[in-house]
């Protein structure tokens, strides 16, 4: 389905700013008089904050104010941040102060916010306020806070549960009843945080003459930081501008709303100048949303092919000491199944628990990794206890192509049934599995055994519901010089949003790409905006900017027939000129049309049409779109050490009409490195105080270009019939299986000595611990 | 993550060095500052006074003399990986260099700044162990010489004075033909290693083993030369026997414990480790079984 | 009142002369002294390579560096990558024409990073790119194809 552009690998119009370090991110924003904040942060895990003395840090050169919450005003003692994704099974909805007034629950919460004329002297001013805590018990491990006698992580609260889902369809008791065989296992996977480059930010202005305040922040949704603030500060959302310049990456977090995001604003209306916060990377490490732990406890029914019956089992999630995201991390660890898999029953519940650390919130992926892992280790456990080959239980068990849509028998949030609307995952297994010679590889790891290596392979499938709703808009419209110009309130953290909606309006208008200029993410720029989140925008903005772009191209051609006295189905748009096809001669330019339509003063627009060539379109995604991914991966362990290089990394993904090819793989590729951290580096540990061990990336590892092979890549496209262009989000599948794929190539390359992975990251001293106890229990050796 | 406010000092000469260092209190000498900024910033440290080493002359060097190769303590870490002398006579260390960091770290990072902040797992006081390097440092009395063996005292900890400036490091080289290797074992590549092994080997002409030198790090606050080990392989043939037994003979050291990583895993690793960097220095040593 | 020191040094082939606090960084100096804002702070303590600049053209990271280090020494940052007619390097242009970059933080670290290192090692093997870019986190694009931009940019790569 490509076009002229549309489709096509073009070049980032983002890029020639950004390579020549003309990026605007938060911290590069300047503002008169503007002052710096830092944080005073709670060094409890869980306490009470007594009181603080400020007088020495007051006394210092360069410090303005440091203020606590009561100083904004008696009415902000009473107003936690609102819970921005409520549910009703949420049944403690504790949530943040945007300074703590009294109890700290996570090591990092803010207690006050000190302005200085420096980042530099903020800091020295923190380190000189005395603090008086009382200490509180405090709960680290999930699993840990579920016993009777645990610490509460909230004082005087019954118990640490935050709340209880389940999802079920089919008849489970009957499928476990029945089935020729049930297997159980558990598996205990960690997610850490996101470790955007830049870290959060937030610049607050006020104006007061104008009484508009206006935000700069580093963040995936400037509409919802817009309504939430203007909420909490009781003021009209028309008297809050929120803009997001250039986003050094997202990931998830920074779709949240934080402490921070009310207490710079705040304070910059008490100070009445303009104060810029930039979390430092010690900050992110404590204070922006992670993921953390999921302990998955799953049985798996199966007939004597391998074909699953059934899945039941229970997961617990760890919360965090705050709601701000309702219960969405554990909701979306629930929803995605049954994944891509034709399951006939299932009944899976899930527990949220608080803990005495930062909230825990979807995080590149969201719960979706965290689902396809459990279910990708439960299709090879039926196929090692079952003694076939792993791709062919996969195969077996699949949606096939002639059963779209699926209705999966999961019901979405308004209690319609969710059906998966296109695709052929079958075609995307086996494309992999060529792409990753499969097939050969039994001979390749007999040979390398024979000659002392440890080599496995594994395979991965996942399905991913993408775009999902409400909706994000554009605006397309002509200038009198013939640029084109879209706006729109979906917002970019590096996806190459302008590109994809300048491919698409110069498709729908006949234009070249050089000719159209996109802006975003401004809640002045565009009246109405959702979020970046969930690989929900390729579908929601290039599907509304080219509903907008194909209504400005109808009126363009309207105006251009009337005018030219031909038909209108004769016309041509080409290099931004209306024509009749083959009468090159007899023309209209856009700008010409343009300039018709806006007028001068007491020139009547064309008798028949309104005002401007420019027209504004919403999308409304009612359902999601479904991508899809296989991967294979070949590793090589080094049983003497326990270390685990990837030698090869094969992937084949359907995320329906591409737009842009290159930057598809861009997201496959980036994705996939989230997932190797997932599987191999990324553990954010906490003691049994809550007391984060690991605040540096020393301690923290993110995977670098040495421990990434190279991705081979295969493309499908099952277009998808839910939205005018067939596009379906691409952000997320390729993190979603690989944590999966990589923990069955390892277990694959230890299978003589009959060693089970359950858990992820693995690192390789517990890699080498698990080798020697499977050693010593078979008496096997190298 | 901003730095405490310091006073800062920049001397042009060494004698301006020891001066400054006997009159302040609370300094911190600062050379290629890929540790010390790093503590600095996270306020780990937060010095009165900052002595920057980077201005003064004389202490960037790469010579031979009398079969030493003597390395001033300010060379960057750059120019020993780059250095025809070392490739030509201590490629040993050329090989650990490789590890050390990143491209930025070494660019920047000095021998004399590793060997004074002195990280358990640091490559470069490996070497000096390695090597029985011999270190000069400079004080209000006048210089001195440390052997490496005397230089560390404990945990970051080393024999250096307050009011001393470590001016250079003599590797006393080997003048037989040798093999060498340094293995280590890391997250990822230029990482901190979880343990490193550096290995120096020299046959005789029947092929036996007649000088052996072999240093943990990551094991100990302080490198470890494995004299035992050494002692076991002098004489000795080399072949996969040989190593396996070295090996276990490094498995029964004492090895430092975490909250990341044991000091069973560590064991392992230097056991694991040792066997492969003989095996390596044997065959670059001329040895035709590795 | 705090001390400073008065320093003067070469940014992207201008003279600057300016007075500073010894304890600012030179990533700081750059960007909101010097308005140089190409250059990114990621983690402030020398891991993750968004700071890198050159020094008397090798790669360092400016968080590691003070101010006052860099007087009488000449830096190169991103703004000075491209030529005086803004015509992108030879590198830059890979980085357009193969993706190599995505939010653009991490990106003019990566490019001062392997600028200098391709001057050095003009026909690197992919091994050595990534060896060569280790120092230096990416947390969008996965590596690939910032590799790929830097092959193409060594002239490995046929037909690219």
């Amino acid at each position: 389905m490509a076009g002229r552009v549309f489709g096509m690998d073009v070049k980032r119009i983002e890029d020639p700013r950004l390579l020549t370090g003309r990026g605007r991110y938060v911290d590069d924003i300047h503002l008169p008089g503007m002052v710096e904040a830092a944080f005073l942060r709670s060094s409890h895990a869980h306490a009470l904050v007594k009181g603080i003395d400020a007088r020495r840090a007051l006394e210092l050169p360069g410090v303005h104010a440091v203020w606590r919450l009561g100083d904004f005003g008696a009415e902000y003692l009473k107003k936690p941040l609102a819970v921005t994704i409520p549910h009703p099974a949420v049944k403690q909805p504790f949530t943040q102060f945007p300074l703590a007034p009294d109890e700290v629950c996570f090591v990092g919460e803010p207690i006050a916010i000190v302005l200085a004329d420096s980042r530099y002297i903020a800091e020295d001013a923190v380190g000189l306020i005395e603090v008086d805590y009382e200490p509180l018990p405090a709960i680290a491990d999930c699993l840990k806070a579920l016993e009777a006698d645990a610490p509460r992580a909230h004082k005087g609260a019954p118990d640490n549960v935050v709340g209880r889902l389940r999802v079920n369809f089919g008849d489970v008791e009957k499928a476990f009843a029945t089935a020729p065989h049930v297997f159980k296992e558990t598996n205990r996977q960690h997610r850490g945080g996101p470790h955007s480059m830049e870290t959060r930010g937030v610049l607050a202005s006020h104006d007061a003459a104008a009484d508009l305040l206006t935000v700069w922040s580093s963040t995936q949704s400037p509409y919802n930081a817009r309504r939430f603030l203007a909420a909490h500060l009781g003021r009209d959302e028309h008297s809050v501008r929120v803009i997001a310049p250039d986003v050094g990456g997202g990931f998830g977090p920074k779709a949240a709303y934080y402490a921070e995001d009310v207490a710079v604003p705040l304070a910059a209306m008490k100070l009445g100048r303009p104060v810029k916060w930039i979390e430092d990377r010690r900050e992110h490490f404590l204070t922006a949303n992670q993921q953390r732990d999921s302990i998955w406890r799953m049985e798996v029914a199966a007939d004597a092919r391998g074909k699953v019956l059934g899945v039941r089992g229970h997961v617990v999630v760890d919360n965090g000491a705050y709601v701000p995201y309702g219960i969405l991390l554990a909701m979306s660890s629930l929803n995605p199944l049954p994944g891509p898999y034709a399951l006939p029953a299932l009944d899976v519940t899930a527990e949220a628990v608080f803990t005495n650390a930062v909230a825990t919130s979807p995080v590149r992926g969201a719960g979706r990794p965290n689902a396809a892992y459990t279910l990708e280790r439960l299709m090879d456990l039926v196929a090692r206890e079952l003694k076939l080959d792993r791709a062919e239980v996969r195969r077996r068990n699949l949606v096939q192509r002639d059963q779209f849509p699926y209705a999966t028998g999961m019901k979405a949030r308004d209690g319609s049934p969710l059906s998966y609307d296109s695709g052929d995952y079958v075609a995307v297994l086996d494309k992999a599995l060529a792409l990753g010679d499969y097939a050969s590889f039994p001979a390749r790891q007999a040979e390398a055994r024979r000659a002392g290596r440890w080599l496995g392979i594994g395979v991965a499938s996942c399905n991913e519901d993408t775009g999902m709703g409400p909706y994000e808009g554009a605006t397309v419209r002509v200038t009198r010089e013939g640029k084109v110009v879209v706006q729109t309130g979906a917002a970019a953290q590096g996806q190459g949003l302008h590109t994809i909606l300048a491919q698409v309006a110069a498709e729908a208008l006949g234009v070249e790409l050089a000719n159209v200029t996109v802006s975003s993410a401004d809640t002045a720029n565009f009246p109405l905006g959702v979020a970046t989140v969930g690989s929900r925008v390729a579908v929601t903005a290039s599907a509304s900017t080219h509903l907008a772009a194909m209504e400005v191209r109808a009126k363009a051609l309207k105006l251009a027939a009337a005018t030219l006295e031909v038909a209108e189905q004769d016309l041509v748009i080409e290099n931004g000129i209306v024509h009749p096809v083959g009468v090159p001669d007899m023309k209209l330019s856009l700008a010409e049309l343009a300039a018709k339509l806006i007028s001068v003063l007491a020139v009547p627009v064309p008798r028949g049409f309104t005002p401007g060539l420019e027209a504004t379109a919403y999308y409304d995604a009612v359902r999601p779109t479904y991508a899809a991914g296989s991967q294979v991966v070949e590793v090589e362990v080094d049983i003497e050490t326990g270390g685990v290089k990837l030698l090869r990394y094969s992937v084949a993904h359907d995320c329906g009409v591409v737009i842009n090819p290159g930057l598809v793989d861009g997201q496959v590729i980036g994705g996939i490195v989230h997932g190797i951290g997932n599987a191999l580096f990324e553990r954010m540990i906490y003691d049994e105080g809550g007391q984060p061990l690991t605040t540096n990336y020393g301690e923290y590892l993110l995977p670098t270009a040495t421990e990434v092979p190279r991705i081979a890549l295969a493309h499908l496209e099952t277009p998808s019939p839910l939205n005018p262009l067939g596009v379906k989000g691409a952000g997320e599948g390729g993190t979603i299986p690989a944590a999966a794929g990589i923990v069955s190539a390892i277990e694959n390359a230890l299978e003589p000595l009959g060693l089970r992975l359950t858990d992820h990251p693995i690192g390789p001293q517990s890699l080498l611990e698990a080798i020697d106890a499977a050693q010593s229990k078979s008496g096997a050796t190298a | 993550m901003k730095p405490a406010p310091f006073a800062y000092h920049d001397p042009k000469t060494l004698s301006e060095v020891t001066a400054l260092l006997a009159r302040l209190e609370g300094a911190k000498l600062l050379a290629g500052g890929q540790s010390l900024m790093s503590m600095m910033n996270l306020r780990f440290v937060m010095p009165d006074h900052v002595v920057d080493l980077n201005g003064v002359a004389d202490l960037d060097y790469i010579r031979e003399s009398s079969g030493r190769l003597e390395i001033g303590a300010m060379t960057r870490q750059r120019a020993i990986e780059r250095s025809e002398l070392v490739r030509a006579k201590a490629p040993v260390l050329v090989e650990a260099l490789e590890q050390v960091g990143h491209h930025q770290t070494r660019n920047r990072g000095t021998i004399g700044g590793s060997l004074c902040h002195l990280d358990p797992a640091a490559e470069l006081p490996g070497m000096a162990a390695l090597y029985d390097a011999e270190l000069t440092v400079l004080g209000p009395k006048g210089s001195r010489k440390i052997a490496m063996k005397d230089w560390a005292l404990g945990y970051m900890t080393t024999a250096l004075e307050p009011d001393e400036v470590l001016t250079g490091i003599a590797f006393p080289l080997w003048r037989e033909r040798h093999g060498h290797a340094f293995l280590e074992f890391a997250r990822r590549h230029g990482d901190f290693a979880i343990v490193g092994v550096g290995c120096l080997l020299a046959l005789d002409g029947a092929g036996a083993i007649a000088r052996a030198a072999l240093v943990l790090v990551g094991v100990d606050v302080k490198p470890m030369r494995l004299d035992s080990v050494e002692t076991l392989l002098k004489g000795q043939v080399p072949g996969p026997e040989l190593w396996r037994a070295a090996a276990d003979h490094a498995l029964k050291i004492e090895a430092l414990s975490d909250a990341m990583v044991s000091g069973d895993y560590r064991k392992r690793l230097a056991g694991t480790l040792t066997a492969r960097a003989l095996a390596r220095a044997a065959e670059r040593a001329g040895g035709a079984r590795g | 009142m705090a001390e400073t020191r008065k320093i003067s040094l070469t940014v992207n082939g201008t003279r600057y002369e300016r007075e500073v606090e010894p304890r600012m960084l030179l990533a700081d100096f750059l960007r909101h002294q010097l308005g140089l804002t190409g250059t990114h702070l990621g983690c402030e303590h020398g891991v993750c390579g968004a700071c890198t600049v050159q020094l008397d053209g090798v790669s360092v990271r400016s968080c590691l560096m003070l101010a006052v280090q860099a007087n009488g020494r000449a830096v190169r940052t991103v703004e000075g990558l491209q030529a005086p007619d803004g015509t992108l390097s030879p590198l830059q242009a890979a980085f357009l024409a193969h993706h190599g970059l995505q939010c653009g933080f991490c990106t003019p670290g990566m490019l001062m990073t392997l600028d200098a290192y391709l001057k050095e090692n003009p026909h690197p093997t992919e091994a050595q790119l990534r060896e060569a870019i280790s120092g230096n986190i990416c947390r969008c694009t996965g590596y690939q194809q910032i590799v790929d931009a830097a092959l193409d940019a060594a002239g490995a790569r046929s037909g690219s």
